[in-house]
């Protein structure tokens, strides 16, 4: 199926939720939710799913509008963040109780939930009670279940937040196999960069109720349209430094001017916001053009295989993210490199007019 | 401020502990430094929450000592150790203002007005509070009021140790920067030492000084973040540490070298030598960060690539080797990958490890 949600608004007690959002997701597409807490994530699947009814505009399924439509007339599975699982009934009756309800054959159930739970990897605990498992496995659980159904629609709600790193990094690796080959349009809700990148498939930014962009997902990381993307698509978030370009060339952040580079040639000159991403602002020189950036350091951390500086140049605060293990403490004189051919460039409306070229066609 | 002492502790949650594995703590014998900031990491159920509600005075220990600056502490209410909390979620009382949440500990102990209201306003500087002093707490979002649960956890100047249980969990990506950021300024300004409890290894090696790494209740490895990764004392933090964790390949040893899939990989000196002889299981370890594949005329292990990963900023690359066994490479995003009839591995002497037992070698 395809799923349309056409100029939808959610007011809710007089509070806009949702601001006029239209977004088209297509058969067999995975796509992700990406936006802090309150940007309307899990308003945006409630209006998708038929839990909740716009204030305004459609929502339109193949070309039929179901607006109203209750969720249980719809063929919508969901999966929160806590781990929702019948604790009186084994593993097994809980994958199958929603083919227990649809009256589906005892053979047929057994050979689905089998099939749903061996790709979960969870197949040797089917005699299990929920209360026996850990968060990871009951988790996997609550999504055989969604999955076992052949829904048209899965919705999920930061399905992995309330597990521990590894087992996040470990179900968020598996995901893209588990959905592979599957007609059902997947939506999941994330506030995580990387876990966006992790699964691939589009992503839809959201910031304060509004959609941002929607795009393949490294095609939005890597060409984020607006300041607003470039906040929540990217870990640390991107430096953003008030800067110009005139007669006498491009400065940014209170530093010196110099030539503009290759890809900002067709700016006119006037005041402009300039992004550097953390990772392209490194501690020593990696070109023969790259500038210099003078600064005080606030902290360093160190994660053993890399360094986050903090530092701070009048009024702009820099982020930079290093290779290496680089001591330094607050107060201490910094100089950082930044190589121009990787600045963004954004207009007054925080909207993106130049961007580094093309990535090489080996990430593509 | 203190400098904590574990004296052969361990802890039970059974009354009659048969073997290691009734213990949910392990025998540990460990000196905690006055002013450090320890992390302790660990998946759920590695006896992490056990080890700070011990030091916190919630939990008694079934053997062995707590010591603060030297001072017996093991048996002590958690009210009568000098420490302070800051828990998962935050601890408030939303009908008071900030400033008063933040002076609460001090009123409570019956400081002077002038030294509560110099104190807070100090804190309430460091923590970006100081605009917010005077409204109430309930209109607060989360982030703010984790801020100030954090504030009433430093407010005090004679606590012996600040504990944190998961300070951040509530927090969005974003604020989690600036959150960590500040609590590691403070450290520095403050001096104090500070023990804080995670499963997220960026929280730990971003904030700690010192990270304690606690597998099926036993301390694994207790270092700095960069012996963390790059010299992993345990299979178990080459796993845990690092994303992906480390690469793991079944090994044998011969003549000085390791031999994977009939190919002979090169060892630091004398590392093979250190190997004991009645291992049951020889391992060769090799991050994602610093196996890389060979330049042009290099030697080097013949492999398949299978997939290439565009993570943003860097990119991991999925590589079978002949026997079929599977490692990652973590890459530059600019780095070009080879076509995958002429990739080749290379392996560097220096950070390929060597396990036996799950234990490092060298």
């Amino acid at each position: 199926m395809t799923l349309s949600l056409d100029h939808v608004r959610k007011v809710v007690n007089g509070q806009p939720h949702i601001y006029d959002l239209s977004l088209t997701v297509k058969p067999g597409s995975f796509n992700v939710l990406l936006g802090l807490t309150l940007a309307g994530k899990t308003s945006t699947m409630r209006l998708m799913a038929g839990l909740d009814k716009p204030t305004s505009g459609r929502v339109v399924v193949n070309d039929r509008d179901v607006t109203g439509v209750p969720v249980q007339k719809r063929n919508v599975a969901m999966v929160y963040q806590q781990f929702i699982n019948y604790p009186a009934m084994t593993v097994f009756d809980n994958i199958a109780s929603p083919l227990k309800i649809a009256r589906i054959s005892k053979t047929e159930i057994r050979e689905r939930v089998h099939h749903e739970a061996e790709r979960l990897h969870i197949e040797h605990l089917l005699d299990r009670l929920p209360g026996e498992l850990s968060g990871g496995q009951q988790q996997r659980v609550a999504m055989a279940r969604a999955l076992v159904r052949d829904v048209e629609l899965l919705l999920m709600d930061e399905p992995l937040v309330n597990l521990d790193y590894k087992l996040r990094e470990e179900l968020r690796e598996e995901m893209s196999e588990i959905f592979r080959e599957r007609d059902s349009i997947v939506v999941y809700a994330t506030t995580d960069p990387m876990e966006a990148l992790t699964l691939g498939g589009n992503t839809a930014v959201l910031d304060r109720g509004r959609l941002v962009q929607y795009g393949a997902t490294p095609e939005v990381y890597h060409r984020p349209d607006s300041i607003p993307v470039t906040q929540v698509f990217s870990d640390p978030p991107m430096n953003i430094l008030d800067g110009d370009i005139s007669d006498d060339g491009l400065t940014f952040g209170g530093g010196e001017r110099f030539q503009p580079p290759d890809h900002f040639r067709d700016l006119p000159h006037g005041r402009y916001r300039i992004g550097i991403r953390p990772s392209h602002v490194k501690v020593n020189p990696q070109t023969d053009v790259d500038l210099p950036i003078e600064g005080n350091v606030d902290v360093a951390e160190v994660t053993g295989s890399e360094t986050f500086i903090h530092m701070r140049r009048g009024n702009s605060e820099w982020v930079v993210q290093d290779d290496g293990v680089h001591e330094y403490h607050l107060g201490d004189k910094l100089t950082v490199y930044v190589d121009p051919a990787h600045l963004f460039a954004f207009g007054d409306d925080d909207s993106l007019v130049a961007s580094p070229g093309a990535r090489s066609a080996h990430a593509a | 401020m203190a400098r904590i002492d574990l004296k052969e502790l361990a802890h039970s949650y059974m009354a009659m502990p048969s073997g290691p594995e009734d213990y949910a703590l392990r025998r540990m014998d460990h000196t905690w430094e006055d002013g450090g900031a320890y992390a302790l990491l660990g998946p759920s159920g590695c006896g992490k929450t056990t080890l700070l509600n011990i030091i916190s005075g919630l939990v008694k220990p079934s053997e062995g000592q707590v010591l603060f600056n030297g001072q017996e502490v093991t048996r002590l209410e958690p009210e009568h150790r000098n420490i302070a909390q800051v828990f998962q979620f935050p601890v408030i009382y939303d009908t008071m203002t900030v400033r008063q949440n933040l002076g609460f500990p001090l009123k409570n102990r019956g400081m002077e007005p002038s030294y509560i209201q110099e104190r807070v306003e100090t804190v309430a500087d460091m923590l970006g509070l100081t605009e917010s002093l005077d409204r109430k707490a309930v209109g607060l979002g989360a982030d703010e009021k984790q801020k100030i649960s954090m504030g009433r956890g430093l407010v005090r100047e004679d606590v012996g140790a600040v504990l944190f249980d998961e300070p951040l969990t509530v927090i969005d990506p974003h604020m989690k920067w600036q959150l960590r950021r500040k609590l590691k300024e403070l450290h520095e300004t403050l001096d104090l030492t500070l023990i804080y409890v995670t499963h997220d290894q960026i929280e730990a090696l971003t904030f700690a000084d010192k990270v304690v790494v606690l597998y099926g209740g036993k301390v694994v490895q207790l270092g700095t973040p960069q012996e963390l990764f790059e010299e992993p004392a345990h299979t178990f933090v080459g796993y845990f540490i690092g994303s992906p964790g480390m690469n793991f390949m079944d090994c044998r040893l011969d003549n000085g070298a390791a031999v994977v899939d009939g190919h002979r990989i090169d060892l630091a000196e004398g590392v093979a030598d250190r190997a004991p002889g009645d291992a049951k299981q020889l391992e060769l370890g090799i991050r994602p960060e610093f196996l890389r594949f060979a330049d042009e005329g290099e030697e080097g292990v013949p492999a398949n690539v299978d997939d290439i990963r565009d993570l943003g900023n860097f990119q991991i690359v999925t590589v079978t080797m002949g026997d079929g066994r599977r490692l990652q490479l973590k890459m530059d995003e600019e780095k070009a990958v080879p076509s995958s009839d002429n990739a080749r591995l290379v392996f560097p002497p220096q950070w390929t490890k060597l396990y036996a037992d799950s234990e490092l070698v060298g």
